[in-house]
């Protein structure tokens, strides 16, 4: 399961290596309380048996966001590979100074003599009815800030080594979990591995589009795909896994032969993820795109609650499939 | 105690705390059945701390609320048909099915919103209180936090700003023992026992009340609303007080002692006590609190029944109100 497969990688690394640490929000929970410590293990329980295995590692943190993420980045910056667990995504906004004035730009502002190994692990996605303050995909807002980088898994085997890396890697990761990605089963190595950061997956590969989608919009690509090749029009996947760095590579030589391109994100679609890739493919291989590239994102509005709306906002493999066929016109 | 309160005003401060307790006992039931969407999270038990300070303001004051924001919003005299629609993602809503339980808000009433992230509420109450200060209308502001909110940053900044501006701003704890699965012992050395110690060193008067008292709180609440309506500033006051349900509904409270809730059920409920002191004062006779309770049973029992008859948002609405022009 996913987020086994996350709390897998956390032990292995704080098992391989007692600099790594781990703090945030009931992340073993009933601190105070007098009762059996471990109670929650985060809001979704990802952490929960850390605490016990490692307790002087495992800090549960006040709910003060701009301290405890200031204080993962601080410790990295001095020799701790903190990861700081940030319960939802959309909580950013509260200790956004810390990662983008702070942990991003050390290494520059201070000459190359900084590094911050921080990892801060969050919760993105809609299709639970949070509503607007639970349910965003923040990715694109930090894929935009130079000096952080950000990872976005869409299936578990892929979870743990890149979370594995991420933990390891010298520079800040904000790595972005998605919550209906959690409990899908898949069967993952027990040993550990890593995945390489700006390396995509290519799922599948067809000669008459590509289509690259990141975390959960991968399954819906790929729904989209099968159906599509009922009617004999084959698709490649590339899941580039990471937004920064990217793998545009892949991109490209998957256009220079397809010569069509979708992207699926579920981040708003203004300066974002799907219009990044648009413009710089358009840019590089202009040449070999037989017909506009294609965005299948949310409209430009806040999640809304109501089950319908929700449904509604959420990319779908039929609009994905909608998308290819309008490219093949 | 309850001396200042005519009979009516008790009558009404008992329909008020009935209103909520039923609203989630309801809900609680609902929910396990699947029907409700969404994360939420209940406010039974603590229904003495929102109708406390409610019944001092009028519809020009403003509250602030959190993710528990059910028992402010029915305090501050927001429609209960449209809660409860709302909270089933219908189109009639408080807010058209587009917030659900967190998000429920009604500015006529002057409640600025329940809030989805921990400490949004006390800068937000701030502007409010700067707004009554300008406007020079008399109105105050309230902003109602948690135990552990009161660790954020933003609550610190509020009261000094609130401090620093002289705005007429009431903070309002509400110390029920938990953030989450975490307790007020652990997550600070002042304000362990009364957070209210911290808010004291901001230079404003804060005191800690039994939060199931209603009659303690309504005195409270009283004092610093009339201070802050005339130009005296800031207060804080702390409410002990404790949830009966989980953090959300889901939550298996595995960091809570046995019995905690059924020992507060029984001892220490906030409307029984009401009850009890009104009773025994000879102020009211307990057949007219049973009648409330079984009107007010009747209402939620019809504010649900709607709810689920209600219809979906129209598919439409999920591109309208993003801007008020674009
Ligand atoms: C900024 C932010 N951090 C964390 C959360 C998750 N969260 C929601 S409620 C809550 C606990 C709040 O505790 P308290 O303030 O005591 O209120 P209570 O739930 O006890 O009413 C937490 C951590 C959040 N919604 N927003
Ligand atoms: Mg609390």
């Amino acid at each position: 399961m996913f987020k086994e497969a996350i709390n897998e990688a956390i032990r292995l690394e704080m098992e391989r290596d007692e600099t790594v640490i781990l703090m945030g929000l009931d992340v073993a929970g009933s601190a105070g309380t007098g009762q059996e410590r471990d109670s929650w293990g985060g809001v979704l329980g990802v952490t929960k048996g850390l605490y016990h295995q490692f307790p002087d590692r495992v800090f549960d943190a006040p709910i003060s966001e701009s301290s405890y993420i200031g204080a993962a980045v601080g410790a990295s910056a001095c020799g701790m590979r903190a990861i700081g667990e940030l319960m939802f995504a959309d909580f950013l906004g509260v200790c956004f100074d810390q990662l983008y004035n702070q942990a991003a730009k050390f290494r520059y502002m201070f000459g190359g003599k900084a590094i911050t190994p921080v990892t801060i692990r969050t919760i993105i996605g809609a299709g639970f009815c949070a509503a607007a303050q639970h349910s965003q995909s923040p990715y694109s807002i930090f894929t935009h800030v130079p000096g952080l980088k950000c990872i976005v898994p869409s299936n578990a085997y892929d979870a743990k080594g890149l979370l594995t890396t991420a933990i390891q890697d010298d520079d800040p990761c904000i790595f972005f979990e998605h919550k209906a990605l959690y409990t899908v089963k898949m069967e993952v190595p027990e040993e550990h591995y890593r995945i390489p950061l700006g390396k995509a997956n290519i799922l599948q590969e067809g000669k008459d589009a590509t289509i690259v989608a990141l975390g959960l919009m991968v399954g819906v690509a790929t729904k989209a795909a099968k159906q599509l090749e009922r009617d004999g029009i084959s698709c490649t996947i590339i899941d580039p896994r990471t937004t920064s760095p990217l793998d545009h590579d892949a991109i490209f030589s998957s256009v220079k032969k397809t010569g069509r391109l979708i992207v699926v994100d579920e981040d708003s679609s203004r300066c974002g993820f799907a219009a990044d890739i648009i413009a710089m493919t358009a840019q590089e291989v202009f040449s070999s795109l037989k017909s506009a590239p294609q965005m299948v994102t949310p409209p430009f509005v806040p999640v809304p609650f109501a089950k319908n709306l929700e449904t509604a906002y959420i990319p779908s493999a039929a609009r994905v499939e909608a998308a290819v066929r309008q490219t093949m016109e | 105690m309850s001396g200042h309160m005519s009979k009516e005003d008790l009558l009404k401060a008992y329909r008020k705390m009935r209103q909520i307790r039923e609203f989630e006992e309801r809900i609680h039931t609902e929910f396990a059945t699947g029907e409700i969407p969404g994360f939420v999270h209940l406010y039974a038990g603590e229904e003495a701390v929102a109708v406390g300070f409610c019944e001092h303001l009028n519809d020009k004051d403003r509250i602030s609320s959190t993710h528990r924001g059910h028992g402010h919003c029915i305090a501050k005299g927001v429609d209960i048909m449209g809660m409860m629609a709302e909270i089933y993602g219908r189109k009639t809503g408080t807010c058209g099915g587009k917030g659900g339980s967190m998000h429920i808000a009604d500015l006529d009433v002057g409640m600025l919103g329940a809030n989805g992230i921990v400490g949004a509420g006390p800068p937000l109450a701030c502007g409010a209180g700067l707004a009554s200060k300008l406007r020079k209308d008399g109105s105050v502001s309230v902003v109602f936090f948690g135990d552990g909110a009161a660790n954020q940053g933003t609550n610190f900044e509020s009261m000094n700003l609130a401090v620093t501006w002289d705005l007429p701003v009431v903070f309002v704890l509400e110390n029920n023992g938990y953030a989450e699965s975490t307790s007020p012992k652990y997550t600070a050395r002042v304000g362990t026992e009364n957070i209210a110690d911290r808010a004291r060193g901001f230079g404003m008067p804060a005191i800690t009340v039994d939060g199931n008292d209603f009659f303690a709180v309504y005195e409270a609440a009283g004092e610093a609303i009339e201070r802050a309506r005339k130009g005296g500033g800031p207060a804080f006051v702390e409410c002990k007080t404790l949830r009966y349900y989980g953090h959300f509904e889901g939550d298996a409270q595995t960091y809570r002692p046995k019995g905690e809730v059924k020992e507060a059920r029984a001892n220490n409920d906030p409307l029984k006590r009401f009850a009890a002191v009104v009773v025994a004062a000879d102020l009211i006779d307990s057949a007219e609190l049973e009648k409330i309770d079984k009107e007010v049973l009747a209402q939620i029992d019809g504010a649900v029944t709607a709810a689920k008859a209600a219809p979906e948002p129209d598919p439409e609405s999920l591109f309208t109100d993003v801007y008020v022009s674009y």
